[in-house]
């Protein structure tokens, strides 16, 4: 069969919504828009833990450590179901893990801004998963099943990371006034690094049009970017705080939020490497992984010990 | 009223100048690639929920149970080093189903019988 047939019964397929599994046809360019996002996801849910790992020992309670350390745990496991999916497409664990390390791959911006207060891990929940949240509901229904099943796992265990966040702030929303001041401050720095997350305007984002024609992605940028909007400016009140944004007001009409401009000089500056902690997260992970070699070379001495023990016993039986 | 909040770096702005440590790190041996089936309840059957790396099989059991089961989703774990796994190609699979594709009479609702008839 013709590539061009094969292309054709791939995009049939797609158009019925059945799902691309991973030992079936799909084109190369398919196979590494897929590989580049889904390692791009596994990467961000790595280095997101790095930001809020930094207050594990500092959150205010025995309790609010537990959460932070259960949620923490979790990231890891979602970049764990994500590197999984990768690798069904033909590319090894190595490589990816290379491809971060060396600063070739790239991961979501919003973990290179420092969490400075304890409101920021409220807002990190709230905002940062809020918005993260939005992208893989949408990605439960993409079109290649590894990632999809992934993003079904995901999405089971996000929800409590929401809520812990909006939970936090609730708290200090109702503490005293320096509380609530951390409260608003939080706010106020999250707010637009959150927006950001969505990407570029839909007409300036490269890839969005092909991957919407492969159902790799079922909504475009601005859209989702208008949902959470929507949904932000309603729960704030909630708090009795504010968005930092003075065009913020609600368009009866179209019954959404309309909001000011995002300063896309500094979402570009960051995703070149210029962000306030790119090269810290960067550092952090590189030396967790070195000092990570003797935990590893250590567990391939263990099972090499446990299957020498394991024959000795069997010679003996 | 002004309010100071104290604000703390710790962990998150470079200590020293950050100066990129760009020394490149070891590759380890691939560890092999493991599928992981999980029985959620007993009565159920094992159903396959991902993969993971791990040295051998003991160690799969025990990274399964910290990844696939942190909410009680399983009580029992299988795992298959992926190696082991053999697979009908898809490919194949509209000449390899082929024979079971006429025949409708293998289904109940093939036999057209009368609405009086109760319990079949």
């Amino acid at each position: 069969m013709s590539v061009q047939e094969l292309e054709k019964i791939f995009q049939q397929k797609i158009d019925q919504e059945i799902k691309i599994e991973p030992k079936d046809w799909m084109p190369e360019a398919y196979r590494k828009t897929l590989v580049r996002q889904i390692s791009q996801h596994a990467h961000s849910e790595i280095i997101g833990m790095l930001p809020e790992g930094n207050w594990i020992t500092r959150a205010p309670s025995l309790k609010r450590k537990a959460i932070l350390l259960a949620k923490v745990q979790d990231e890891a496991g979602h970049g764990l179901y994500l590197y999984a999916a990768t690798e069904t497409l033909g590319t090894s664990r190595e490589q990816t893990m290379d491809d971060l390390h060396s600063g070739k791959a790239k991961y979501s911006s919003i973990f290179n801004y420092p969490t400075l207060t304890w409101g920021d891990i409220g807002a990190i929940g709230w905002l940062v998963d809020g918005a993260a949240i939005l992208n893989q509901v949408m990605l439960c229904r993409t079109s290649y099943g590894p990632y999809s099943r992934a993003n079904i796992r995901i999405c089971k265990e996000e929800s409590f990371h929401q809520r812990q966040g909006f939970e936090i702030l609730l708290v200090l929303s109702q503490g005293t006034p320096e509380q609530k001041a951390i409260c608003q401050d939080a706010i106020n720095r999250w707010w637009w690094p959150s927006l950001m997350m969505f990407g570029p305007k839909d007409g300036e984002s490269t890839h969005s049009e092909q991957s919407t024609i492969w159902k790799i992605k079922r909504k475009s940028n601005d859209e989702l970017r208008q949902q959470f909007v929507n949904m932000i400016a309603e729960q704030v009140k909630i708090l009795g705080m504010t968005l930092p944004d003075a065009d913020l007001k609600y368009n009866e009409q179209t019954k959404n939020y309309e909001f000011g401009e995002i300063d896309w000089n500094e979402f570009w500056n960051v995703v070149k490497g210029n962000g306030p902690c790119n090269k810290q997260r960067l550092d952090t992970r590189r030396k967790a992984h070195e000092n990570g070699a003797w935990v590893r070379a250590a567990a391939e001495a263990h099972s090499a010990k446990r299957a020498a023990r394991k024959q000795e016993q069997a010679k003996v039986a | 009223m002004n309010i100071n909040i104290t604000k703390y770096y710790y962990g998150d702005i470079p200590e020293e100048k950050g100066g990129g440590n760009t020394a490149k790190t070891e590759s380890t041996a691939n560890w092999p690639l493991w599928e992981v089936f999980i029985r959620s309840k007993q009565g159920l059957d094992h159903k396959h929920v991902g993969s993971l790396h791990a040295t051998d099989a003991a160690m799969a059991i025990e990274n399964a149970r910290d990844v696939y089961t942190r909410r009680m989703e399983g009580i029992s774990i299988w795992v298959v080093e992926s190696k082991y796994i053999h697979a009908s190609s898809p490919d194949d699979a509209a000449a390899f189903y082929e024979p079971a594709n006429d025949k409708v009479y293998r289904h109940p609702t093939f036999y057209d019988l009368p609405d009086e008839l109760k319990h079949m």
